[in-house]
């Protein structure tokens, strides 16, 4: 990453972890409705791999991806809207949550819970691009709990098979809910499966922002340039428990504090300012990004929830 | 047995203390019918460890009967469900649970394909149950509130129940373990923590196929089931002071249909309402419904009144969840319209 990326990728990473931070400290005021996800300790897959595509690329992201759909511009403020059911919300009150983040003006295409439904939609996007001959890819996200489902395996075969301009991104966050990895499947190298499908396959640090998109961004140029799909492997670490209201008592304290150490944006602002960014550019960015999503919350709050009437709006098209 | 069942945070109840809340009712079926026959084993995501799966249904589990019996599963619903068909082929009593009715639809060819119809084709008798949390009213969502009961009622092989009270959450799941056919079980996730009720201790199994009046009534009979039974009773209540006396019927099973009563309730009184929480729209209310007006039209005096979920996925935003859902409102303009009749 050049300068600019990279205070880039920093602005994101910070607008991400801010946006995260007020929203679990809302859901424990009871200021939420329902549950939501928290996505710590993702920021540097989401934003490392969002900010490799340009925006004629179409994106599926999934619950950890806040950083992702904020960096295509969908805003805080109706991201808010969105977990707290409001009509400006970017579901107008239909979808819950994190779910529902859907736009394609923004070429986002929103996922469902059913995991991992979003992989082969986003191929699909990708075939499309693919049968109209447009050089634009499809990218998409799945945990190590949805590499187990049988669609990850049935859809990686076909994204081989027909060439498709497609990028998987594994968030391997070591749990499914409760589940560690150990328990989800024998291996501990989920990357290492793919060439058995005729895919390439690389494994990179998930919490380090530069290198997602470095390897994303090969991925993207292979896809792009009618080289095939590819799957990356972004190693990380769920930091808070699976929903809100999960205390992941499951998680052993010593693999947190670990990773903890290795806090995504923590680290990229020690080697920014190490690299020469005065610090105080950083807090700017951070004060900006305060600034925002409490301006974001305000807006959301205040904004009217749908009206009943409208229930049975927009079940057909 | 200890009268914890081996649970380390879950309330004490002292023995002869049997109110239990709906979701211990559902662990103390799991406990007993494992104690009892140890080709019972409980299989799903989450399930295991000291977790014991989203819900703690299966809390305790896997500490007292270990992991060769309670099987911590991957998220592979298509697959898990069709490794209960080949254990239950097999002889075994697999418990599996989905960790939402919503995601159930993951796992639908091993349900509708080949478990319903292996006993048909001579294949060998599936006797799994699939605890299927279902149900909304609590800003879950589109993907974490569904009611998907119809598409196996309306699949021949199948066996569907749906409890409303405790003592039914642990009677109709034990009754559903020792059913030699695959039983798909419906638990309401409102009812886990809200409602409590008489427990019996021990082994004790509800009969799958007899439904139960919940209370008698001469003027409109309501039948529904799961959630919607508390709905009706509250119903019941609001307009009981203007002199309107309602049966509810609580069907309880969902298949095989308990006919006899539901023709008895509906005859008892000539006006019925028909409640669940599922959409209307092809669900098990136009089946009773239809059922009433072939087999005792000579003895109703209006139009069966059907309630139920919109014609619409589940919304998330309270307003509009509230306009989706049936409530005590909707079901009393719904008496109220029959006993004016
Ligand atoms: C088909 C299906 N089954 C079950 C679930 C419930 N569920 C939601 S998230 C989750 C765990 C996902 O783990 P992973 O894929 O590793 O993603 P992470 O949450 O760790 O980011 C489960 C079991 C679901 N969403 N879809
Ligand atoms: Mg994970």
């Amino acid at each position: 990453m050049n300068e600019t990326l990279r205070l880039n990728a920093y602005r994101w990473m910070t607008l991400t972890r801010t946006f995260d931070e007020t929203m679990v400290a809302m859901w424990k005021q009871g200021r939420g409705i329902g549950g939501t996800f928290s996505e710590r300790g993702h920021e540097a897959v989401s934003v490392g791999a969002g900010m490799a595509l340009g925006p004629d690329d179409v994106v599926a992201p999934m619950h950890r991806d806040l950083g992702t759909y904020l960096l295509r511009g969908m805003t805080p403020e109706r991201i808010f809207g969105n977990l707290l059911g409001r009509q400006m919300g970017v579901s107008g009150g239909r979808d819950a949550n994190l779910h529902g983040l859907g736009d394609l003006d923004l070429n986002i295409i929103g996922f469902i819970s059913h995991i991992p439904q979003a992989i082969p939609t986003a191929l699909g996007a990708a075939m499309a691009f693919r049968y109209r001959d447009e050089p634009r890819v499809a990218m998409t996200f799945v945990g190590d709990g949805g590499s187990c489902s049988g669609a990850f395996h049935e859809s990686l075969n076909m994204a081989a098979l027909y060439n498709a301009p497609f990028v998987l991104i594994i968030e391997n966050n070591q749990y499914a809910y409760s589940t560690p990895l150990s328990q989800e499947m024998k291996i501990a190298d989920i990357a290492g499966r793919l060439p058995g499908y005729g895919l390439a396959a690389t494994t990179v640090d998930g919490n380090d922002v530069e290198a997602v998109y470095a390897a994303t961004t090969d991925a993207v140029e292979r896809a792009r340039s009618g080289g095939g799909p590819s799957v990356i492997e972004a190693r990380t670490m769920r930091m808070l428990g699976h929903a809100i209201h999960d205390g992941a008592q499951y998680v052993p304290e010593a693999l947190l504090a670990e990773w903890e150490s290795r806090d995504p944006v923590r680290m990229f602002r020690t080697r920014l300012i190490k690299g020469g960014v005065p610090a105080e550019d950083l807090d700017a960015l951070d004060q900006a990004a305060a600034t925002e999503i409490a301006a974001a919350v305000r807006v959301a709050e205040a904004a009217p929830l749908p009206d009943p009437e409208s229930v049975g709006e927009g079940v057909f098209a | 047995m200890s009268d914890n069942f081996g649970f380390s945070d879950a309330p004490q109840h002292a023995p002869e203390d049997r109110t239990l809340t709906y979701l211990e009712a559902i662990t103390e079926a799991l406990f007993v019918e494992m104690d009892r026959d140890e080709d019972v084993l409980v299989m799903g995501e989450d399930v295991g460890g000291d977790f014991g799966g989203a819900f703690n249904a299966t809390k305790g589990l896997a500490a007292k009967f270990g992991d060769r019996r309670v099987i911590n599963t991957p998220i592979a619903e298509l697959s898990f469900t069709g490794m209960a068909n080949g254990m239950a082929l097999m002889g075994l009593r697999p418990v599996v649970e989905m960790q939402f009715a919503d995601f159930i639809s993951s796992g639908f060819d091993s349900i509708v394909q080949f478990a319903a119809t292996s006993h048909y084709r001579g294949i060998g008798k599936v006797p799994w149950v699939i605890r299927a949390p279902s149900d909304g009213g609590i800003r879950s969502g589109p993907f974490h509130s569904q009611n998907p009961e119809a598409w196996f009622v309306h699949t021949p092989g199948l066996k569907v129940v749906a409890p409303s009270t405790p003592a039914d959450a642990k009677g109709l799941l034990a009754a559903a373990i020792r059913d030699d056919n695959p039983v798909i079980y419906f638990e309401a996730k409102p009812l886990y923590r809200s409602i409590k009720g008489d427990v019996p201790g021990g082994e004790h199994v509800s009969e799958i196929g007899k439904a139960a009046v919940r209370r008698s009534g001469t003027d409109v009979t309501v039948i529904a089931y799961g959630t919607q039974v508390h709905t009706a009773l509250d119903a019941a209540e609001r307009v009981a002071a203007d002199g309107i006396d309602v049966a509810v019927l609580d069907l309880r099973t969902l298949k095989p249909l308990d006919t006899e009563a539901i023709l008895e309730a509906a005859i008892k009184t000539g006006k019925v309402v028909v409640v669940h929480a599922a959409n209307r729209m092809v669900g098990v209310g136009a089946e009773v419904a239809s059922l009433i007006a072939e087999e005792a039209f000579e003895s109703l005096d209006a139009p069966i009144i059907r309630i139920g979920g919109l014609d619409t996925p589940v919304p998330f935003s309270p307003p509009l969840e509230d306009a989706y859902r049936p409530s005590a409102g909707k079901i009393e303009s719904a008496i109220r319209k029959l006993a004016d009749y």
